[in-house]
């Protein structure tokens, strides 16, 4: 690349110029999608990214945040393999497909599109996508095994191979992906409108080289990406020198139960921080297990959650150094299943990262949000519609507490960024009825600022027969609570069968429940930790809670220290004194 | 009555700032002006003043048509009137836990209040099936004790809301019928009559936006038309909806929701109507003020109409309004250099207070205004009437807060909080356009308010859209738009059926229900009218898709193969996929049935006969003006230029109301209407 000195105000125009084309494709991927996921819940990101060694360039804003990592490893290990040839030789026109989540990847429902981007002839960039697609076959629908023990039985692998030659569909590779997954129908148009994407950002893109000429927009991607390590670390120089430490706990993987460790030191070291994850647990059995590439990532994206202004380049990242993943199952090898990786581990991976720098960043870090997914899959056969069906409850939880405010009520995960669907909309498409959807009441963790409170919901299979899995997890533990704040409440599931409870001996992961007409499934999601002294909360606001019912007035005492009178809800001062002074 | 033919007609626009108004007389062409502070606790009293200060005649004025922004400033400040909530037993929290999202994707905070706090949300027995069959029977006795309750606890105002309300009303229509015996006055809202669709959290926040502002608007309108009567006036008060179009006083509350941005729709009025005289149909409308942007597109001579406005965070409100989309930036917004040693402006604003450095109340930070100071484009010499602040007060902040960070000079610094504030609010009007299916490059840009006319040929130039129009009046636009608007009432029907198991009839009677129902409420209105038009749309949707997309029927009377076709040809306009083997589906039919008014002659709204002969006559003054380096640049009078004046920029055109910058190279000229014109050359 050419090093001219670029002046900052041109740097600022470009900064801004390729933040937009990926914004741009971003847009265009999520509106013609066809699958919900892409479609409303945008799980999906579009990004830039360097020909020599596939460094993220830049990134669509409103991407899923657990991609803010990946495609840079996904579309390293996609150069590396075409010198190697291990890959095709790209030519113009040309979008390989890849899923495999040991190759840069997350789990295999993540399925990337790469382009190259050639000038005079030659690769200029890269551009790249992920989409999360409904179905890539496997065991279940959907491709959350609770409990697969390889990844053969989570679905279909693609190695990066192009779907697209010279502009061109390939009906064979198409045909070969079509006959391994389920509503095979209507991928087409999703496949459509993500290649219809990177078009998209093709064409901007070259209208910002026109403008502003091949090597000044080349050196302003290099300068940026030095000055996006400079602004993290003097966000990381801003921490006091030391070692932060943390433990994070996924309840289980599914197939073992016992839970698995994420053991996290972390140290400023110069205007660096080093993750050291060494001493978690080890590969396991079901699939909770992570992928470097989803480590990497949701370590960027909780730190992104942290210091929201670093604009994201690879330059961003280049300060955070994660070491001692090796032989843990953070790391985890083919044939290792993970499809637990994206939506569970990477939360808890997350979780940690908080849990260790609140002490380092009290203004800015919270206590630890819900961080589960809460993917509760029901399938089974509506006989009044003569056909099968597959259904998804994603839901919500409460958000840590912070320097500033209480937690938010039912926010969503903290490695997405979706809306969970209407109780009305799911009662249309599938044979259920709910009997309530509402405030997990008592959830939210003490604090001073108190955590946000989780869901409560309750439904039941109004006919035919049906099988429940669940893939959440915090059911053993809570989110945790800092600063002296309280964990927020477990998740917890019972399902109701010919009226018997029936609780899932790993509390938050079981697959195939059989359900029959009148069972129930009731599922309450974790309430957010608590961040602070519980007994620092101004007592009038713990008595408010009381009136609208978010705690009860035994909760108040206990947790808070605050006497509330039951008849108007007012603060008795004098009992208050006495319980907070004990 | 005789309608609006004789006497003139008053547009009133109540800002958060100023309260503006426009008379026009049809007859004479006289036109009267006012512009008044805003009085917000009472908007009244600045009506009257606009009034007053104009000099209009309340006896023998036609129509007085009134943008207000009582309910947005009441839903977005929660100065709510106290509403209780009767709802499905189960479901009260749906107000309050939303659709899991939080404010921003990054940073895990966030805060979040629900229209109505959760003991004033009741719960009663009753349930239906998405199918609306009756799954619990509605428990009569449980929704008297619950409105008493609420009656009790001092609500003024009530929503009943019942899941799958939309696919059967009986339970809520009931409900209401009970809660009228015991509630002292007739503020009930049930959540199907305003949206009669499924989604229980948007139909519910829809329904307790319109019960919550609904006693402010009904009374706020009352002291209005009771004051106007009491000064002599004895015609109708519209007020302007959402939609773009009009009501009557006496029908406002009933769906006060459709109020909430009354304000922007206006102004995409004007827009809309200026641009058809002008012979410019398609256009990106650009309203710049102190702290945000308002970008809305037209096409066709037809505003975009959006029934799923989110207002502001978890806040949609879910009535049919003119989609005007809010960019976070403005002439306030702020300049810094960030610890990576690079210029950002914004998101940051100054606000009104304490505002730009040259607003001389305080704000000490370098701002988009700040800038134009520095570079000659707003008028340094206004700096001597602001106390504590001098053209040296700026560049210094200038030249510490950024020259010295960034390496160069304050007016280079100055030059470069332009060139990027433009750049962003170009990515965001991009997005805006791009996200309603549209090339920014086949619109013109229609620039208004206070600052717009200032940024609008860089704007047009970094978009590529080739021509910026420039009304007469930027800075009353809104009060113009309530003098055009139209009579408007719009309906949306909800039948998501696959098109394959449609039967067309069914639609037809839909859109004949819809006509007639709009026909009715318009015959009811006073007002004499040129023309009545039934514009029908369809929403639709490949099947196994979630996004809907709009297509616009010329006839009511389509068959299947007809919406299947023009469906197709919409999406392939759009996304640029063909999907041949995928069948649609219908999910909503849309009709408006809209009464449009006479023309007015906007061509008065300057003087004609202040108009000066030559170009020469109108230059007031010249000073250099910063473009990539100073040029001598000719400042005019906008009301002395002569009507078909043409020019070359550079140049600005002064008027009371905002400065018009015309960049090196771009061409301008009036029209007949009274506007400017300006043709974006090749290079700045």
């Amino acid at each position: 690349m050419n090093q001219q000195a670029l002046d900052p105000i041109t740097l600022s125009v470009i900064q801004a110029g390729l933040q937009q084309v990926c914004d741009e494709m971003d847009l265009s991927f999520s509106r013609a999608a066809f699958s919900p996921v892409i479609a409303e819940a945008n799980d999906r990101s579009d990004g830039i990214y360097a020909a020599e060694d596939g460094a993220l360039i830049a990134q669509g804003a409103g991407g899923l945040p657990v991609f803010v990592g990946t495609m840079q490893y996904s579309t390293a290990t996609l150069i590396r393999m075409i010198a190697e040839g291990r890959a095709a030789e790209p030519q113009p026109d040309d979008i390989y497909i890849v899923n495999d989540p040991y190759l840069g990847g997350t789990h295999l429902m993540d399925v990337r599109f790469a382009k190259p981007f050639y000038r005079n002839g030659k690769i200029w960039c890269w551009l790249s996508n992920t989409g999360h697609w409904p179905d890539t076959g496997g065991a279940v629908p959907g491709g959350f095994s609770a409990s697969a023990t390889s990844v053969e039985q989570e679905g279909l692998r693609l190695p990066p191979v192009r779907l697209f030659k010279q502009g061109k569909l390939d009906p064979e590779i198409y045909a070969i992906i079509t006959s391994n997954i389920r509503v095979a129908d209507q991928r087409i148009g999703d496949v459509q409108a993500q290649a219809a994407a990177l078009l998209v950002g093709e064409e901007r893109l070259g209208e910002l080289l026109e403008r502003y000429g091949d090597d000044t927009v080349a050196g302003a991607i290099s300068e940026l990406r030095d000055r996006a390590r400079v602004q993290m670390g003097a966000f990381i120089d801003a921490i006091e020198p030391g070692r932060y430490d943390s433990v994070a706990y996924v309840d289980s993987d599914g197939v073992v139960d016992e839970p698995l460790a994420i053991k996290l030191s972390v140290t400023r070291q110069g205007d660096e921080l080093v993750f050291d994850f060494s001493g978690s647990s080890a590969p396991c059995a079901g699939p909770m297990n992570s992928v470097r590439a989803t480590t990497l990532s949701s370590v960027y994206l909780a730190m992104r959650h942290i210091f929201p202004e670093v604009p994201m380049n690879a330059g961003a990242f280049a300060p955070l150094k994660v070491t001692g993943i090796e032989g843990t199952f953070l790391d985890a090898q083919y044939p290792r299943p993970v499809s637990g990786c994206a939506a569970e581990v990477s939360q808890r991976i997350a979780e940690a990262v908080f849990a260790a720098l609140v002490p380092a960043l009290p203004e800015r870090v919270t206590a630890a949000p819900a961080g589960t997914s809460g993917n509760f899959a029901l399938g089974g056969h509506d006989p009044a519609r003569g056909r099968d069906f597959v259904m998804y409850q994603l839901s919500g939880g409460g958000y840590g507490g912070n320097a500033d405010h209480d937690g938010l009520a039912n926010g969503c995960s903290t490695i997405g960024i979706s809306k969970a669907p209407p109780v009305e909309i799911m009662e249309q498409a599938f044979p259920v009825l709910y009997r309530h959807y509402a405030l997990h009441e008592g959830s939210g963790g003490a604090g001073k600022h108190r955590g946000g409170f989780g869901l409560d919901y309750e439904l039941e299979l109004r006919r035919g027969s049906a099988r429940a899995s669940f893939v959440m997890d915090h059911g053993r533990f809570g989110p945790q609570g800092v600063m002296g704040g309280r964990d927020g409440a477990p998740n917890k599931v019972t399902v109701w069968q010919s009226g018997k409870p029936h609780v899932p001996p790993h509390l938050s992961k079981e697959q195939d429940i059989p359900l029959g007409p009148g069972d129930r499934v009731h599922v309450r999601t974790p309430g957010g930790g608590g961040y602070g002294d519980p007994f620092k909360r101004d007592p009038k606001l713990v008595a408010e809670d009381v009136r609208l019912g978010r705690y009860s007035i035994d909760q108040a005492k206990e947790l808070f220290g605050v006497a509330v009178t039951a008849t108007d809800f007012t603060v008795d001062e004098p009992a208050t004194a006495t319980l907070r002074e004990s | 009555m005789s309608g609006t033919s004789s006497g003139a007609v008053v547009g009133v626009d109540v800002g958060g700032t100023f309260t503006d108004l426009v008379e026009l007389d049809p007859a004479s062409g006289r036109v009267r002006l006012a512009k008044v502070p805003s009085t917000l606790d009472n908007q009244a009293f600045g009506v009257l003043n606009a009034l007053r200060e104009a000099g209009c005649d309340l006896q023998t004025l036609a129509l007085i048509v009134h943008g207000t922004t009582t309910t947005t400033n009441a839903v977005l400040e929660r100065k709510l009137s106290r509403t209780g909530l009767i709802t499905t037993a189960g479901f009260r929290d749906i107000l309050e836990l939303g659709r899991r999202t939080r404010p921003q994707a990054y940073g895990m905070k966030g805060e979040f209040r629900p229209l109505i706090p959760r003991d004033l949300r009741l719960e009663v027995p009753e349930r239906m099936d998405c199918d609306g069959l009756v799954v619990t029977p509605l428990d009569e006795d449980a929704v008297r004790q619950a409105a008493q309750q609420l009656v009790d606890a001092g609500c003024e105002a009530l929503v009943i809301h019942f899941l799958h309300a939309y696919a059967n009303p009986t339970h809520e229509q009931r409900a209401a019928e009970i809660a009228r015996e015991v509630w002292p006055n007739t503020y009930i809202t049930t959540g199907h009559s305003l949206l009669s669709e499924s989604r229980e959290f948007e139909r519910g926040v829809t329904a307790a936006a319109n019960a919550s502002v609904q006693p402010i608007i009904d009374r706020y309108i009352r002291r209005l038309t009771a004051e106007l009567k009491s000064g002599g006036y004895t015609r109708d008060v519209l007020v302007m909806n959402g939609n773009g179009g009009m009501v009557s006083a006496e029908r406002v509350a009933l769906e006060a929701a459709k109020t909430v941005m009354s304000g922007p729709a206006s102004g995409v009025m004007a827009a809309a109507y200026t641009g058809r005289q002008a012979g410019m149909r398609d256009l990106i409308t650009y309203d710049m003020g102190g702290t945000s942007t308002d970008v809305a597109l037209i096409r066709d001579a037809e505003p975009t109409v959006s029934n799923e406005i989110e207002i502001e965070y978890a806040m949609p409100i879910h009535v049919p309004m003119v989609d005007v989309r809010t960019v976070g930036a403005g002439g306030g917004s702020i300049a810094r250099v960030n610890p990576a040693g690079l210029l950002e402006v914004g998101p940051e604003s100054a606000g009104a207070t304490p505002g730009p450095i040259c607003y001389g109340r305080g704000g000490t930070l370098p701002t988009i205004s700040d800038a134009n100071l520095l570079l000659g484009r707003l008028d340094p010499s206004r700096l001597a009437s602001v106390e504590g602040v001098s053209l040296e007060t700026v560049t210094k902040i200038f030249q510490s807060e950024l020259g010295a960070k960034l390496g160069v000079d304050a007016t280079e610094a100055a030059a470069a909080v332009i060139r990027l504030g433009n750049t962003k609010m170009a990515g965001a009007i991009r997005m805006v356009s791009v996200s309603l299916g549209a090339d920014p490059r086949d619109f013109a840009l229609f620039a208004f308010g206070g600052a717009g006319p200032l940024h609008a040929c860089a704007l047009a130039r970094e978009l590529g859209i080739p021509r910026v129009l420039v009304p007469s009046r930027p800075g009353i636009t809104n009060a113009i738009g309530c003098v055009v608007a139209d009579l408007r009432h719009d309906f949306v029907r909800t039948l998501n059926t696959p098109l394959d198991a449609l039967d067309p009839a069914d639609l037809h009677e839909v859109f004949a229900a819809q006509e007639a129902e709009g026909d009715a409420l318009i015959d009811a209105e006073s007002i004499t009218l040129s023309d009545r038009r039934h514009v029908h749309s369809v929403d639709m949707q490949f099947i196994g898709q979630t996004h809907l997309l709009r297509v616009p029927l010329e006839r009511p009377d389509v068959d299947r193969e007809a919406l299947q076709a023009f469906f197709e040809a919409a999406y392939y306009k759009r996304f640029r996929v063909k999907l041949d083997n995928i069948r649609a589906n219908l999910v909503n039919a849309n009709t408006s049935v809209i009464g449009t008014r006479a023309a007015l002659d906007l061509s008065t709204l300057i003087d004609p006969a202040g108009r000066k002969d030559t170009l020469a006559q109108a230059e007031t003054a010249r000073r250099p003006v910063y473009f990539d380096g100073w040029h001598d640049t000719p400042i005019y009078w906008r009301d002395h230029l002569p009507a078909d004046f043409t020019l070359t920029g550079p140049a600005i055109v002064q008027q009371m109301d905002t400065t018009v910058l015309i960049e090196p190279g771009d061409r301008a000229r009036g029209d007949a209407q009274g506007n400017i014109i300006i043709e974006i050359g090749a290079t700045a």
